[in-house]
């Protein structure tokens, strides 16, 4: 009977996971991708889905995206549940950046700054042809090495602050809010929204900060400064109670300089957005300083007119995991409500036709 | 399970839940936030209400899951897989038999009693939120019992067409203070909630919020004096069991119009059959 057939049942769900597992793996004729190819050349698409699950572990990463067919934030999805169930034995002190070993560097805002330009590894200037002779997977030939390592590089934002033309950033609450403990309540302190940001989905971001360049919320960014490399990652063992170094991490890190005209208490000056994100990711990065600049509308005592300026409707909507999950489960059965819904209809109908006949 | 904590979640986590559920059973109807986490199944899956049954279940336990108040729907033969794969106890498709009872857009029709808990899967536990999207404005409004908006939505209902258009989610007053979702179930349902013997846990994931709705507690569903609350069924006969009295789900039989209406509540309807 019909009636059977809606329901599903262990047999169906066993049958679909076997389904899914066969699809995955592909023609078995084509050797299968090792983790380590993802990790080693589709460091992108892995960085991402560190930086949304908010789990650096390039390896599990890759595995995640093996997992999930390449589906990004299904892959991070994957990453963050495993991420739920680690024990935490310690926070690292704040990093570094100014102290990266810098591949990346590029500042919008001067022709030159300390320690110099360097554009790094970067596809901003290639012209996006594709290139059939990847397909032939050709050693490409070895990149040019600069003969003199690079100088102590500042961050521009330390040299405009020197000057008092950036608004210096206010002390941060130790130890910081922990999204990912703690239930977020709003409105969000600064370090709360960061960390939203950090993991939130980076179409998102893109939009949400473009939205900004567009008018919503405007707040006349220049790109203080991008830059992107190695950092140290340091902890304080409760047991040693002096810092040990634990292993390194790339981030690209970006500030945005936005306008602001002061207020009746304070001089005008440039305001900071702040992006960082894991690997080289310039887009993230910058989106989510557009974002983090505009979200301080309401502190800096502008008009929040745009949803950008929002931090409720930016964070609460950020996350693909919560947003994917929500969208999807209108898949689940929902035909007890929808039952409802339509003896309600044909109520209202013979309400609406026992009018129409008087 | 190997690797897994008894019931998937750390002993941590678990106390973390266990007490925003005392604080929920102490403020009736209140949306408490707790420190939600990753549960290896999706938002919207019901993350909220594993999460309460993972913090309140015992070795002994006798678990019972169901969706749309049948025990074979995908979703609820997942999440039974789970827990009897997690913590490895006893599940049953009984209602008299389980001592705890996860949900999601269903009461059983069998009397619950003291012994046990129903835990809901609330997908929006926020019942102001059409008329109030800023979750921030709807607590303050929560904090002054200003439930003024609601009523004027339904009074708009029946100026309008008649009568409350609402027929899942209604919203209710839960022990004559705190306006409350209980969560899609059908208005039907409604009634079964006021002066229940058993503890009633909501759980919302991805919301990241837990209330309560202790045992006898007055649960009121929102209405009018010249418009009273009114419960809807199909009015029609079970085809398997032949209730008049249990909520029927509407199973389509062909393309030319013909229908059947069987009982939503699989364990309910089986019992009247056998």
């Amino acid at each position: 009977m019909a009636y059977v057939a809606v329901k599903g049942g262990e047999r169906a769900i066993d049958a679909a996971h076997a389904w899914r597992a066969e699809a995955r793996r592909g023609d078995p004729a084509i050797p299968a991708l090792s983790t380590g190819q993802i990790a080693g050349q589709l460091g992108r698409a892995v960085e991402r889905v560190m930086a949304e699950a908010s789990l650096h572990d390039p390896e599990l990463a890759a595995l995640a995206i093996r997992q999930a067919e390449g589906d990004l934030i299904e892959a991070a999805f994957l990453l963050r549940a495993f991420r739920t169930t680690l024990p935490r034995f310690g926070a690292a002190l704040p990093l570094e950046t100014g102290r990266m070993a810098v591949r990346r560097r590029i500042s919008a805002i001067f022709k030159d700054v300390p320690g110099g330009q360097i554009l790094g590894p970067t596809t901003d200037y290639t012209h996006r042809l594709l290139d059939f002779s990847l397909l032939d997977d050709p050693p490409p030939p070895p990149a040019p090495r600069a003969e003199d390592p690079p100088g102590p590089m500042p961050r521009v934002a330390t040299l405009l602050e020197a000057e008092g033309l950036l608004r210096p950033e206010p002390p941060g609450e130790a130890p910081p809010f922990d999204i990912t403990r703690e239930p977020l309540a709003h409105p969000a302190p600064r370090d709360a929204r960061l960390q939203g940001l950090a993991r939130g989905d980076e179409g998102f971001l893109l939009g949400m900060g473009y939205s900004t360049q567009r008018g919503y919320g405007g707040s006349h960014p220049f790109a203080g400064e991008i830059r992107m490399g190695a950092v140290t990652v340091e902890i304080i063992p409760d047991e040693l109670g002096f810092p040990i170094d634990i292993g390194e991490i790339v981030l690209t890190e970006c500030q945005m300089v936005n306008q602001f005209h002061g207020s009746r208490t304070e001089p005008a000056s440039f305001t900071a957005g702040y992006g960082l994100a894991f690997g080289q990711a310039d887009r993230r990065a910058m989106a989510m300083a557009l974002l983090d600049r505009a979200m301080q509308a309401a502190e800096l005592g502008e008009a929040v007119t745009a949803p950008a300026q929002n931090p409720e409707f930016v964070l609460a909507h950020a996350d693909n995991i919560e947003a994917t999950g929500f969208v999807e489960h209108l898949k689940l059965p929902h035909y007890v409500d929808f039952q409802s819904e339509a003896e309600a209809v044909r109520r209202l109908r013979a309400a609406a036709r026992a009018e129409a006949a008087e | 399970m190997k690797g897994y904590n008894f019931a998937y979640l750390d002993e941590q986590t678990k106390r973390m839940i266990r007490r925003a559920i005392l604080k929920a059973v102490a403020i009736p109807g209140h949306q408490v936030p707790f420190g939600g986490r990753e549960m290896p199944l999706p938002y919207g899956w019901g993350t909220g209400g594993i999460q309460v049954t993972a913090a309140i279940l015992g070795p002994r336990d006798v678990l019972k899951v169901i969706d749309q108040g049948a025990d074979d729907t995908t979703n609820a033969v997942s999440i039974r897989r789970f827990f009897a794969r997690v913590a490895g106890i006893a599940t049953t498709t009984r209602t008299a038999e389980a001592s705890v009872i996860q949900t999601r857009h269903r009461i059983p029709e069998t009397r619950l009693r003291a012994d046990q808990i129903l835990v809901y899967q609330v997908p929006q536990p926020e019942p102001l939120y059409r008329l109030e999207p800023s979750r921030a404005a709807a607590r303050r409004l929560h904090a002054l019992a200003e439930y003024g908006a609601m009523h004027v939505r339904l009074y708009e209902d029946i100026a309008r067409l008649g009568q409350v258009a609402i027929s899942y989610d209604y919203p209710v007053l839960v022990n004559r203070r705190y306006l409350t979702s209980p969560s899609p179930i059908p208005a039907f349902d409604n009634p079964k909630l006021h002066r229940m013997a058993a503890l009633q846990l909501f759980g919302a994931g991805r919301e990241k919020r837990i209330y309560a709705i202790p045992p006898y507690t007055e649960v009121r569903s929102l209405d009018f004096e010249d418009h009273p609350f009114r419960p809807h069924r199909a009015d029609a006969a079970c085809a398997l069991c032949g209730s008049r009295e249990s909520y029927l789900d509407e199973v389509l039989t062909d393309d030319r119009g013909g229908r059947i209406f069987v009982c939503s509540d699989t364990d309910y309807c089986a019992g009247r059959a056998a």
